[in-house]
């Protein structure tokens, strides 16, 4: 893979641009040369006399006013690698199956090897770099109408187009699809940029970056990528402030070609914001208890739905199902999990200490009436929720007691410092080398400590050590 | 410890060299623009500058602000502008001179692309028929050297750009920055790769170079290995261990230093602290697994003490003495140990906050490929409860990798409760993470599978090989299981790993985990070459290479020290624990690696960047 490439024909013999052959007459070569001088002035501004290229002796002003020897370095420097295209010093990879590199290296290659020789020089020597005719490049647009202008047939156009690309300068490619986009039709363009997967993502990232929603959107239309406009479009709604406007917009949405799935989620995020907005307008001016107990530290527009609930289970726990602001509402809406309504809940009501709405979150009565504590979620995960909320050691302790396995149980009493819990499992696991290590963290003196004590003492227990 | 220097290690060349360069244009072009004049910094290039010139050198200039998108009050009449080639940018500042020409106000303004412009910049100029009254000019600072063996181009934007957008704008600043590296250093003997990135950047350097004037000097690196960032996301994203991994992920290191707060300091201050090898306490613990540091640092402490506790008992000249010459060195080193302690003591607790042994757990299995389903629940739970939005996206993003993509039911609902969580709007983040590869739906996967365990009842092994090959070229996979196996990448789980004395690589993710990334530069090295790795670069999608210069044949056998530096690229970002693994590797090797980077990355920074839900 690491064979110096030989210089060979193939591109011309086997691609579609058949026309530029090497031995074909003069004309075809001028061509190509006049492609190559283009796309020169795009860094040399100053060339209207190309004629003279190949003298050293003429002073060039590059794009930024600095003298450089660029076009006489890259004719000076095509001319040798026809002669030994295998001398060099470092060899090409040998891509499959890409554009070949000849053609491109010979026009365009050369002009960034001008361009970045003079980097290099200003780099190492910037005195070497005087900028003499500054005024000069100030007022020549960069790249002006006449240095592009010459490429008139789609063919040449294209030709330009591939070469940019197979010297994988993405900057350099931008500069081409900036000119074909304004030379040539959006149909014909789209169409070209089809075949071509490099040059399409620059103009869509060009375009994203210029902010031409409109021209994108029609581009993924004719590519038909339809989930990629419906997206496009849907992200517009970011820019929107007003929350009215947002939702609207939103609604406009609804018909986009999303995939089945996105479609989903899209008519959730406009039905999520027409709640919050009515939810909001009624909130702001609510003198109910507990506003004024927890006043809204931010309004709930453009928040998740999750949060929502939460707000929800906060501020309007126990509304029926009713209204729009009711936490059965929300879940039922938009589809919530058990889980997640638990999860959800509990940490609200836990927030608020209501010990009593957390208690029922979890209450299941069974066929003979007796009530029974259930959760598809773990009770360590309920425990440690409880914890984080700050609940106290009796409530803390009934759902540690609920952890199903044993170890779990333990690990858990032993972190959050649930003392009966730690001590009547190791007096059931007639522990009681553990009981009298865990005494020495206890208070002297303290119910627990004394608690222990007494097991100890207890002769009718078998202890196991 | 076990990253101290060891005896034979190769000096490094110096690159503060770089620094100077990049200052001297500075200074160059500025001069240039005779006067006094307002300099407006892109808020992105504020601790690059810092970091190779400082402010004063920039007094003459008398007004320095940092560009944020707000107006503000100008005191002379020439505006200068130093800023990246951004479209948002340059339309900013041509709004700002439309207004002014409106207001009657004339001024003159200069525009300092740097590294490099672009067309597409400037032509918004030219639209905004404000070109000729501003100038432009390129400030060619391609890279920074963060340390001794750490030189970044400060580009984050390289990522994104190049593999979400696929807009390959700075595929020949790579190229220039390795130009640079080879005029100032001397050239290289033998360079590999993979990646497409790596190729590109391969091919605009190897253009450059072919025709700069041919340095003949002794070369001061070996070899060149170029990665992009996309042949291996694994890494990552996964938690970070080693101590300086860990400070950048909870403290965020910016231009190699860190802003430690008040809960750091114990004071009601924040502090700067530069995090490099001049810091004497930071480069022995930078390395180093999260469990050994704090016993190094309260080693540290007493040795300390020990030291203070010499002035016991002395007499007035022995005071005098140590007075003159220890006491500074060991208030300095008081000062970065207690800063060090600090830091330590608030990311153990951030850390037990978060429930980190599970969360490690977690990450642990999934490169395992144990317990998914455990996993599962794991990452769902983490979403219902909506904590760190990244993490939750970090975790996804490692379940899909790892596992070659998410079953089709699992990966619905995973995204409905993440967006129910995180906000609908991160459908486009989605969208993003699909088409880079990094969080996707299998699609036909499973019933390949199928497919293939009931073809292999009928045929044999080799032709079920076969078969496997055929399918898994048909989709662009991770294949992160195969290529985990193939390059034993997890070792074998029940085995003990003693993190104080690391036996390779995976000690930088607790000896659960070799990064793939070091993994395939230590094999490459090895085999000076890809040859024998078909499998995994076919694995990897292919686009490896290697290749010898053809004329520096007679200095290659000058066994000199720069045949045992090696210079890694990486495209796209790469972490604090990959460097660590190569600092680790290089030891092992007798070699040392010098990482070259288009920006530190994170597991952080790495999914914000692909993040869409704002506008």
């Amino acid at each position: 893979m690491s064979r110096a490439k030989p210089e060979d024909d193939e591109y011309w013999n086997s691609s579609k641009f058949k026309a530029f052959t090497f031995d074909d007459d003069d004309d075809e070569f001028s061509r190509l040369k006049e492609s190559k001088r283009a796309m020169n002035s795009i860094l040399v501004v100053d060339d209207d006399d190309d004629d003279d290229e190949e003298e050293d002796g003429v002073e060039r002003v590059s794009w930024s006013g600095e003298p450089v020897g660029s076009i006489s370095w890259s004719v000076k420097e095509t001319a040798s690698s026809i002669r030994s295209g295998s001398e060099r010093s470092f060899p090409k990879i040998d891509t499959t199956p890409s554009l070949s590199k000849q053609g491109s290296g010979y026009s365009l290659s050369s002009l960034f090897k001008g361009d970045l020789y003079d980097t290099a020089v200003r780099t190492y020597a910037p005195e070497l770099r005087k900028p003499k005719s500054d005024g000069k490049t100030e007022n020549t647009s960069l790249w002006s109408a006449f240095s592009l202008e010459k490429f008139r047939s789609l063919q040449d156009k294209l030709l330009l187009l591939d070469e940019a690309v197979a010297v994988y300068d993405g900057n350099l490619i931008t500069a081409v699809l900036m000119y074909l986009k304004k030379s040539l039709s959006k149909e014909i363009l789209f169409q070209e940029l089809m075949a071509r997967d490099v040059a399409l993502r620059h103009y869509v990232h060009y375009l994203k970056e210029m902010g031409e929603q409109k021209l994108l959107v029609e581009l993924m239309k004719a590519l038909g990528r339809t989930e990629d406009m419906a997206l496009m479009q849907y992200k517009e709604h970011l820019n929107i402030k007003d929350e009215g406007q947002r939702r609207d917009f939103l609604k406009s949405c609804l018909g986009l070609p999303f995939s089945q799935d996105d479609a989903t989620h899209v008519q959730d995020h406009y039905t999520l914001l027409e709640r919050q907005i009515i939810i909001e307008a009624s909130d702001k001016k609510a003198d109910a208890e507990i506003f004024k107990k927890f006043p809204r530290k931010a309004s709930i527009l453009n928040m998740p739905i999750i949060t929502t609930l939460y707000y929800s289970c906060f501020y309007h726990y126990g509304e029926s199902e009713g209204t729009y602001s009711s936490p059965a509402n929300i879940r039922k809406t938009f589809r919530i999990s058990e889980k997640q309504y638990i999860l959800t809940a509990l940490g609200a009501r836990a927030k608020l200490k209501s010990w009593f709405d957390v208690d029922s979150l979890f209450n299941t009565k069974n066929w003979l009436g007796y009530t029974k504590k259930r959760s598809p979620v773990g009770f360590h995960r309920v425990v440690d929720i409880l914890q984080k909320n700050s609940a106290p050691v009796n409530v803390l302790q009934e759902y540690v007691n609920l952890i199903d396995s044993p170890e779990l149980k333990l690990s858990v009493a032993l972190k959050y410092k649930c003392h009966d819990i730690v001590i009547n499992t190791y007096r059931d696991l007639k522990d009681r080398q553990e009981l009298v290590v865990y005494r020495e963290k206890l208070e002297r003196d303290s119910p627990e400590y004394r608690k222990i004590q007494e097991l100890l003492n207890n002769v009718q227990i078998r202890w196991k050590n | 410890m076990a990253h101290t220097e060891w005896k034979d290690a190769p000096g490094l060349p110096d690159f503060s060299l770089l620094k100077r360069l990049a200052r001297d244009q500075l200074i160059f072009l500025l001069e240039q623009l005779p006067g006094k004049k307002d300099l407006f910094i892109d808020a992105d290039l504020m601790s690059p500058l810092d970091r190779i010139a400082n402010v004063t050198i920039l007094k003459f200039c008398l007004y320095t602000s940092s560009l944020k998108y707000t107006y503000f009050l100008f005191f002379f009449c020439r505006l200068c502008f130093l800023i990246r080639p951004r479209i948002q940018t340059v339309k900013w500042i041509s709004d700002l001179v439309n207004a002014d020409k409106v207001a009657g106000r004339f001024r003159r303004y200069k525009i300092i692309f740097t590294p490099q412009k672009f067309y597409a910049c400037e032509t918004v100029l030219e639209e905004q028929g404000v070109y000729g009254d501003v100038t432009t000019d390129e400030w060619n600072f391609y890279i920074l050297p963060l340390d001794d063996d750490i030189l970044s181009l400060e580009l984050p934007e390289f990522f994104r750009d190049n593999f979400l957008e696929g807009d390959q704008r700075w595929v020949t600043t790579a190229g220039s920055a390795l130009r640079l590296l080879q005029s100032v250093y001397g050239s290289f003997s033998k360079v590999y790769g993979i990646g497409r990135c790596a190729k590109m950047v391969y091919e605009s350097w190897r253009e450059l170079m072919e025709d700069g004037e041919q340095r003949t000097r002794q070369p001061e690196f070996a070899k060149v290995f170029l990665v992009d960032r996309d042949v291996d996301f694994v890494t990552p994203l996964c938690s970070q261990v080693v101590y300086e991994g860990l400070v950048d992920d909870l403290f965020r290191i910016k231009c190699g230093s860190v802003e430690f707060g008040p809960d750091v300091t114990s004071s009601d201050k924040s502090i700067k602290v530069m995090l490099n090898s001049q810091d004497k306490v930071f480069s022995e613990i930078r390395n180093e697994h999260f469990s050994n540091v704090f016993g190094f640092l309260s080693q540290k402490a007493k040795n300390l003490q020990t030291a203070y506790d010499k002035r016991r008992g002395m007499d007035i000249q022995q005071m005098k003495a140590f007075v003159a010459d220890e006491l500074k060195g060991l208030k300095q080193e008081h000062r970065l140990l207690s800063l060090h302690i600090g830091a330590s003591e608030s990311m153990m607790k951030k850390k037990t906050k978060q429930d980190f042994q599970e969360l490690l757990k977690t990450e642990h299995s999934l490169l395992e490929g144990f317990e998914i389903r455990e996993c599962i629940t794991y990452i769902e739970e983490h979403i219902n409860r909506q904590v760190s939005m990244i993490d939750s996206l970090r975790l996804l993003c490692l379940l899909s990798i790892t596992e070659n993509g998410l079953l089709s039911k699992d990966y619905r609902s995973l995204k409905a409760q993440y967006l129910q969580s995180y906000g609908i709007e991160h459908l486009l983040t989605f969208a993003n993470l699909r088409q880079l590869g990094l969080l996707e739906e299998q699609q036909a996967g499973e019933t390949l599978t199928v497919m293939e365990s009931k073809v292999g009842k009928l045929v044999n092994d080799k032709t079920v090989g076969k078969l496997t090959d055929a399918f898994s070229s048909l989709a662009k996979k991770s294949n992160f299981r195969a290529l985990s196996k193939r390059l034993a990448l997890v070792p074998k789980s029940g085995e003990e790993y003693d993190l104080r004395v690391p036996r390779d690589m995976a000690y930088v993710f607790s000896g659960a985990y070799i990064p793939l990334s070091c993994k395939l530069i230590e094999q490459v090295l090895e085999r000076d070459g890809w040859t024998g790795m078909e499998e995994v670069t076919r694995m990897l999608n292919g686009q490896e290479f290697a290749v010898t210069g053809g004329s520096s044949s007679s200095e290659a056998r000058s066994k000199t020290d720069a045949q045992r530096i090696v210079l890694v690229m990486f495209l796209g970002g790469c972490t604090f624990s990959e460097i660590s693994a190569l600092r680790f590797l290089g030891k092992e090797r007798g070699c040392r690696f010098i990482v070259v980077t288009t920006a530190i990355t994170n597991s952080s920074r790495l999914l914000e960047a692909l993040l869409d839900n704002s506008a």
